[in-house]
């Protein structure tokens, strides 16, 4: 029996973990944490469907059966490739022999420190997008740190992305409609509340996506300011000075709000660095992995016997991960079969 | 008496959100609330035959009426012509000609209050 | 706020600063401004701290303001710099100090174009050595005065008379500080603390007692910007920027502005005047203004020197007040007279601001 050795148990590694044991070949997960599912512990609902980050968990996991070999808490120390096979040194001890190797490293958040003149970690009510979503899943109330329910909120696109300063050119891809989705659940949650949201432009590439944006000016009345925030500073009361320009008017613009959400872009992860050395793998520009072929390999990466999926080779929605992995599973079985 | 040094002090163009009023916005949602549908994509200032001789634009009107500044949007309403060529052009769907007739009725009613207060100085 | 998370950003905008041996470059326009500031600076290094400071009489402009108002190339100016570097070359020193922000920030574009199209620094050798025949070392430390007293400010503290503790209250002074935009706007990692949160003044207002206060404007320019005041017509423009600074820090009630830019100081305490004469608008207590202090002048403060030796006289905004809160005696008898003890003249009398 061939074996595939998944690095990185996120979204991307559960799905293509499943799907490779499905079609008959031994599967083991390194993962570095001491739970499977990443980032998606991390978060309250998806888009579009609002449906509940942890019913997809759920189901996830629960196709993860016996027969698939979990490593967690636990990094990968050595590879060395044989003319067949790879040699796989892992930090609890094990080594592995194995036919494939998944790489599957997810993103990690973009540091909102980074962006000093946003405050985030200087401003007591500047959070960030995966903040509010603990907010969500602790069903608790977002509030200014006084204890107050906010009456406006301002909600901050591109925070780490598009931003040559920030290091990261790129689009993030799933920060707009996250920005809309949280700007709706603000609004349920408080609906005598204000939500303006700050875009540069919104990026409703997604089905049903342009939908919700929709609705959330239509229903919901939040307001869309065409205008990068240029920096926030705090005033005595707590709440927040954001200056941006609107654009569509051609004058800058300062608004205080009472709480600030950051949405924070998708980063390559430090993991995929380390990960990078180890395999002999290339990174672009952007710090995500290579890939054979934008349209018709983005599985494969630049070295024979090594796959990518997932978040790693640059941002993705859910959807697209999972399809993604399952690609993979594809993809490495066809080279196992060779 | 204020003196006189050659030069004044620079008015501020900066919007400032919070000294400005938003209720003229409020009542013309009430009147047509197809405004909130609005994107700025400026399809109808494009076509308007009132803009390509005035500063009309209803896609600047409908932002100026959200950040506050209604008075800009008092002072030019009447430009349009209700042809109705905008409404024609809208992928949003707003119901521009209605929205238009909604804010001249709505600024001659501020017009007329803002007489009254003259007139009872 | 949360001051740990300012304190994450300060510890990664640190810069190396000379110890001792400075070679010093004064100003344009502060020996007319706040005649007292650098004469103070002098002061406090050499007799305070003992340190080797040297200064040239050939030294020139950097030729910021023209530069800054489009008048000269890019050429003039870095060779005009290479003299001034030549001249510290000659007197044996390697540690630049410039006095002034607007040369500091030149001084470090100069030397990072150099860094980045080697061929103009080559260009500006050849230049000044057609025009002088003189050769030059690049400084081996870049500093601004303001960074001097920051790093020395507790040596200074030590020896101050006075803290900055409003004698009446016992609480300490509330300060906002102003730093100028040359100083890391355009590198963030030349400053002490950065460009956003800069701490260079804020360091020296918490080792003298006081209490900085953030203020929502405080990155917003003082309004100098060179051909905005220089050119009348655009004064409004200038004024009316410093008039946003004010608006936005008088809720905090600050017993006084800390600067350290030869423009900025000037600015935000003539244009206290001019708004006061224009619209009748004072931003201090009891229709004072708020005083306005370059970090030199405070270090003398704090040190206990004569207030007059300082050039507060030279003031629009009246400094009585703050001396008075501190607890610094002063007369007034004094006020307008020179180090000779001849009288040097007073000012007219504003129509609305008060002064003493």
């Amino acid at each position: 029996m061939k074996h595939v050795l998944v690095i990185g148990g996120g979204v991307a590694g559960m799905e293509a973990s499943v799907r490779l044991s499905q079609m008959g070949y031994a599967v083991s997960i390194v993962e570095q944490s001491d739970k499977l599912g990443g980032k998606l512990n991390r978060w309250h609902s998806l888009s579009p469907d609002n449906s509940n980050a942890s019913d997809l968990l759920g189901k996830l996991k629960s196709q993860i059966h016996q027969g698939i070999h979990k490593h967690l808490n636990t990094e990968v120390l050595s590879v060395i490739k044989n003319k067949l096979h790879f040699v796989v040194g892992l930090s609890d001890g094990t080594d592995l022999k194995t036919d494939a190797i998944l790489v599957s490293t997810g993103f990690d958040v973009f540091d909102a420190q980074k962006k000093e003149e946003y405050g985030y970690g200087i401003y007591d009510n500047v959070i960030t997008s995966a903040d509010l979503e603990q907010i969500f899943r602790d069903e608790d109330e977002l509030k200014t740190t006084s204890g107050t329910a906010p009456k406006r909120i301002g909600i901050i696109h591109c925070v780490g992305s598009r931003d040559e300063k920030a290091g990261h050119t790129y689009c993030s891809q799933v920060c707009c409609i996250t920005a809309v989705k949280q700007a709706i659940e603000i609004k349920e949650h408080l609906p005598d509340s204000e939500v303006f949201c700050f875009y540069m432009d919104l990026r409703m590439f997604g089905r049903k996506f342009e939908d919700i944006y929709r609705d959330a000016q239509v229903k919901h009345g939040i307001q869309f300011i065409r205008g990068r925030l240029s920096e926030a500073f705090e005033n005595p009361d707590g709440s927040v000075m954001l200056k941006a320009e609107d654009t569509l008017l051609g004058k800058p613009l300062k608004m205080n709000v009472d709480k600030v959400i950051l949405m924070v872009g998708m980063i390559a992860s430090a993991k995929t660095k380390k990960i990078k050395e180890l395999l002999n793998l290339q990174i672009e520009d952007d710090g995500f992995y290579s890939i054979a072929d934008t349209h018709y390999e983005s599985t494969k990466s630049s070295v024979p016997g090594i796959f990518v999926a997932g978040a790693c080779t640059g941002p993705k929605t859910i959807e697209n991960t999972i399809n993604d992995a399952r690609a993979a599973a594809i993809q490495i079985s066809e080279y196992l079969k060779q | 008496m204020a003196k006189d040094f050659g030069y004044t002090i620079s008015c501020d163009r900066q919007i400032d959100f919070d000294k400005l009023s938003r209720s003229m916005y409020l009542e013309v949602k009430k009147a047509e609330p197809s405004v909130d549908a609005c994107i700025s994509c400026g399809t109808c200032a494009a076509t308007c035959t009132a803009g390509q001789f005035t500063d009309f634009s209803l896609r600047k009107f409908i932002l100026l009426l959200r950040r506050g500044d209604s008075l800009s949007v008092i002072q030019s309403i009447d430009k349009c012509m209700l042809c109705g060529k905008c409404q024609l052009v809208c992928p949003m769907g707003v119901n521009t000609r209605g929205l238009i007739y909604s804010i001249q009725v709505i600024s001659r009613r501020i017009e007329c209050r803002n007489r009254r207060v003259v007139n009872k100085m | 706020m949360k001051l740990e998370g300012k304190k994450t950003l300060w510890k990664e905008y640190q810069k190396e600063i000379a110890s001792d041996n400075y070679f010093y470059a004064r100003s344009c326009i502060r020996q007319n401004f706040f005649p007292a500031s650098e004469t103070t600076f002098l002061r406090v290094l050499r007799e305070e701290l003992g340190k080797t400071i040297h200064e040239d009489a050939r030294h020139t402009t950097c030729t910021g303001i023209v530069y800054h108002s489009d008048l000269v190339t890019i050429e003039t100016t870095m060779t005009v710099i290479a003299r001034q570097f030549s001249l510290m070359t000659q007197s044996g020193y390697l540690n630049y100090v410039a006095s002034c922000i607007t040369s500091f920030g030149l001084y470090t574009e100069i030397l990072d174009m150099w860094e980045h199209f080697p061929e103009m620094e080559q260009k500006a050798r050849e230049m000044l050595w057609k025009a002088t025949k003189r050769e030059f070392e690049k400084p081996k430390s870049l500093a601004h005065a303001s960074d001097i007293i920051y790093k020395f400010r507790n040596e200074i503290a030590a020896k101050s008379k006075y803290k900055l503790i409003n004698l009446n209250t016992g609480q300490p002074l509330k300060v906002v500080e102003h730093i100028g935009c040359h100083y890391s706007k355009m590198f963030p990692h030349k400053g002490i603390g950065g460009a956003e949160y800069p701490y260079v003044l804020v360091g020296m207002i918490e080792a003298f007692g006081g209490e900085v206060v953030d203020y929502p404007e405080r990155r917003h320019c003082c309004g100098f910007g060179f051909r905005q005041y220089i050119v009348k017509a655009n004064r409004g423009f200038s004024i009316a920027s410093s008039r946003k600074k004010f608006e936005s820090m008088t809720p905090y009630k600050p017993d006084f502005i800390l600067t350290n830019c030869p423009g900025c100081p000037y600015f935000l305490d003539r244009w206290q005047y001019a708004i006061s004469e224009m619209e009748g608008i004072t931003y201090g207590e009891n229709g004072h203004g708020i005083p306005v202090l370059t970090y030199e002048e405070l270090t003398g403060i704090v040190l206990g020197y004569n207030p007059w030796d300082l050039g507060l006289q030279t003031h629009q905004v009246a400094v009585e007040p703050l001396l008075d809160k501190i607890g610094i005696p002063y007369d007034l008898s004094q006020k307008y007279l020179g180090s000779d003890g001849e009288f040097i003249g007073k000012p007219e009398k504003p129509s609305v601001l008060k002064v003493y």
